[in-house]
């Protein structure tokens, strides 16, 4: 966790001051909705279909036990009682009055959290990898680096009106568990020839009706150059994207346009008068930093104790969530646990008040008080004793967190879709409700193996659908509600962007649909093992665009 | 629309000229770009301070020639969302070295006040009045700031390096 000091206090309780006049100048009529849009909207304040929304953001994706219940407080208080986890380590509550927000607003600020960035056309939340500072095959904790570019990026002077919105995530770690090459910056920690670390840096990513990977534009930059680098880059922006069209401003156009090596060269030109001044991190600052993470005492433990042990060969439901859930930890005798926010015929992500409350209370009783938040919509305990594993899913298991559905079918990544959103064209809950329960069988998602879907109520792609293996994204035709189905996309390290299999389908069938891939799949597939996304490159999308097709 | 300097609301010394207006000897003025780079002798030659009022989508690299004979830059907001002029100013003043008089001219409303003062503005040509009169309360709103700042403020990573530092307040888990 990283500890806030007197400084990072005192800036979120101005901003919430600040915001309390600004609701207030609202509600008088001293500010209209038109003028007051901006306002709301630096602090996370959406205008949706039926009330105001409000975005929280989650720096990196790690969570105290006690910001956790204020997230429940804040859900049981102002809003229906729950709360929705989003793509970008973010919790946004749905139904919020505006007159309350400032309380909220305080509330939140007493344990360091905000709405700060989590919209306007700025620098948003900083993402990494949820298995930060836990995950094996990490070099180092990304947090670090995030935290070190969230304190820059908070209301910079020169990046606060930018041509569009500007999402940053930081991975250190072989396997990409932060979407990387689907944001506008991202970077990579790797070594150079001389064994040093530093980044490699990929710009240009994003969703929405344009797709495109990130592209590297420096294969390596030394750490001590991260936010002059990171400076350079959004001063060629701010100077050079398109403002002219709001499709068009996302800094992936700009590259796509000059070309990354041109691009590339801009950046290089502002960043050559920059990178020796004020913005270079000498070993000081960084470790400076790095001391303000406070980690867990851990026990020395060994892997797999005789209870734990035990404990999966007498109870076959036990032994099926831990060989689903849990993950290798770096320290020996323990483990990482993903809890799915995803019951079956539930909204995923959300999670209720006391599903938060409970969770923290077993975050302070396993998980050294500390609780992450994933892109794909799930939470994680990461710092699990081995021998608690037990005792920790008897206490999930009624709470409904113990589904061992993560990486299947059933996992599916969803943003709201039309049942909030103002700019949805289509529902999208509805249907993953509909999916997981077409496959709720936990044998069959077993059996089927890692599939990743993903849905998105209109073509701005909240839900990720391009890089999802299965995509769905819902369209409106002649009002009527219409889905696209694409395969193959990929947000790993092998990232990729899925092809279309085809017309649109109606509302009623994407669910059938998803289940002729899934058959389809079973006998295409050489070998029980060989996964979805493997099989799909093998045969290509005709034999599965064939079965969508031939009874249609 | 007023003129906020120093905090308070003042008079405009300076005539803002359009392209073809004869040029009053011994007045302040403000010259659009063109006429400026077109210009650029006679004008810095005249008797009288020298404003130029710069456009957000013309580099201000351009302008390095001249920056020693220049008392004033205005940089336009055609709205308040196109921030292209931040990126402007701090280059004026970080990079370039410019130490006259930096305006902000346009679409200038209350809360981008701290924004423009921290990019290195000195100058503000603001568009509702009440906003004008409410300038030292709103670039007073925050007390703190990640970011170094054109009058040479560090940054907040190196501030707290320095004895008088913030101490860290973490306790261990």
């Amino acid at each position: 966790m990283y500890v806030y000091d007197a400084f990072d206090r005192t800036l979120v309780n101005e901003r919430v001051a600040e915001f309390r006049d600004q609701v207030a100048r609202r509600l008088s009529g001293e500010l209209n909705e038109e003028e007051f849009k901006p306002l709301r909207l630096m602090n996370g304040v959406y205008l949706q279909l039926h009330a105001y929304m409000l975005r929280i953001a989650i720096p990196y994706g790690t969570l105290s036990s006690q910001q956790l219940r204020m997230l429940a407080h804040v859900a049981r208080k102002y809003d229906r009682g729950y709360g929705h986890f989003t793509t970008r380590q973010n919790i946004q509550y749905h139904w919020i009055k505006l007159a309350e927000l400032p309380d909220a607003m305080a509330d939140l600020a007493s344990v360091g959290m905000h709405g700060m960035q989590t919209s306007g056309n700025v620098v948003r939340n900083i993402t990494t990898d949820q298995w930060a500072g836990v995950a094996p095959d990490e070099i180092e904790d990304p947090r670090i680096w995030a935290e070190l570019i969230r304190q820059h990026v908070t209301l910079h002077p020169e990046f606060s009106f930018m041509p569009r919105k500007f999402k940053i995530a930081v991975g250190t770690a072989a396997h990409d568990r932060a979407a990387l090459r689907i944001h506008d910056l991202a970077l990579q920690m790797r070594h150079n020839a001389a064994g040093e670390t530093g980044f490699e840096v990929m710009v240009g990513g994003g969703l929405g009706r344009t797709p495109f990977l990130a592209q590297t534009i420096k294969p390596f930059l030394h750490g001590r150059d991260v936010l002059s680098y990171v400076e350079a880059v959004l001063r060629t922006y701010n100077q050079f994207g398109r403002r002219d069209n709001i499709y068009k401003a996302r800094i992936k156009i700009l590259v796509h346009e000059l070309g990354a090596e041109a691009f590339a060269k801009a950046v290089e030109a502002e960043w050559a008068d920059i990178k020796d001044g004020a913005l270079a991190l000498d070993a000081d600052v960084i470790s400076d930093i790095a001391g303000r993470f406070v980690y867990p005492r851990y026990e020395k433990l060994t892997d797999n104790p005789g209870e734990f042990a035990a404990a999966r060969k007498a109870d076959r439901r036990f032994d099926a969530w831990v060989g689903n859930s849990v993950a290798n930890h770096k320290v020996p005798g323990y483990a990482i646990v993903v809890v799915s926010l995803k019951p079956e015929g539930g909204t995923p992500g959300d999670a209720t008040a006391a599903q938060m409350d409970a969770l923290a209370d077993l975050a302070d009783r396993y998980s050294f008080g500390e609780i992450r938040v994933g892109h794909e919509q799930n939470l994680v305990l990461p710092h699990v004793a081995q021998r608690d594993l037990p005792a920790l899913w008897r206490a999930l298991e009624p709470l409904d967190l113990a589904l061992p559905n993560v990486n299947s079918i059933a996992d599916i990544i969803s943003c709201p879709g039309l049942d909030y959103c103002s700019l949805a064209n289509a529902r999208s809950i509805p249907i993953a409700q509909e999916i997981s329960k077409r496959f709720a069988n936990l044998d069959l998602q077993r059996d089927l193996g890692r599939m990743h879907i993903n849905i998105s109520g209109c073509i701005n792609a909240c839900g990720h659908h391009h890089v999802g293996h299965i995509g769905i994204l819902g369209v409106e035709k002649n009002g009527e509600e219409f889905y696209q189905i694409t395969l193959g996309g990929k947000a790993d390290e092998h990232a990729a962007l899925g092809d279309l299999i085809g017309p649109a389908v109606r509302y009623a069938e994407v669910a059938d649909v998803v289940e002729d891939i899934a058959s389809a799949y079973l006998e295409l597939r050489t070998r029980p093992d060989e996964l979805f996304i493997d099989t799909l490159k093998r045969t290509g999308i005709e034999p599965f665009r064939e079965r969508v097709y031939a009874a249609r | 629309m007023p003129l906020v300097e120093n905090g308070k609301i003042v008079e405009d010394r300076y005539v803002r000229l359009g392209a073809e207006d004869a040029i009053p000897d011994r007045v302040p003025v403000i010259v659009p770009a063109a006429r400026f780079l077109a210009e650029a002798d006679a004008l810095i030659g005249r008797d009288g301070s020298l404003g130029v009022l710069w456009p957000n989508n013309k580099r201000v690299a351009e302008l390095k020639p001249w920056l020693g004979h220049l008392a004033l830059i205005a940089l336009e907001f055609p709205k308040f969302r196109d921030g292209r002029a931040y990126s402007q100013a701090r280059l004026l003043r970080e990079q370039y070295g410019f130490r006259g008089t930096l305006r902000a001219t346009g679409d200038v409303l209350r809360d981008q006040f701290s924004f423009l003062v921290r990019a290195g503005f000195d100058s503000f040509e603001v568009k509702k009045p009440a906003d004008a009169a409410a300038f030292a309360k709103s670039v007073s709103r925050y007390s703190v700031h990640y970011q170094g700042s054109a009058d040479g403020s560090l940054p907040a990573l190196r501030r707290r390096l320095q004895p008088a530092a913030t101490p860290k307040t973490g306790e261990t888990a």
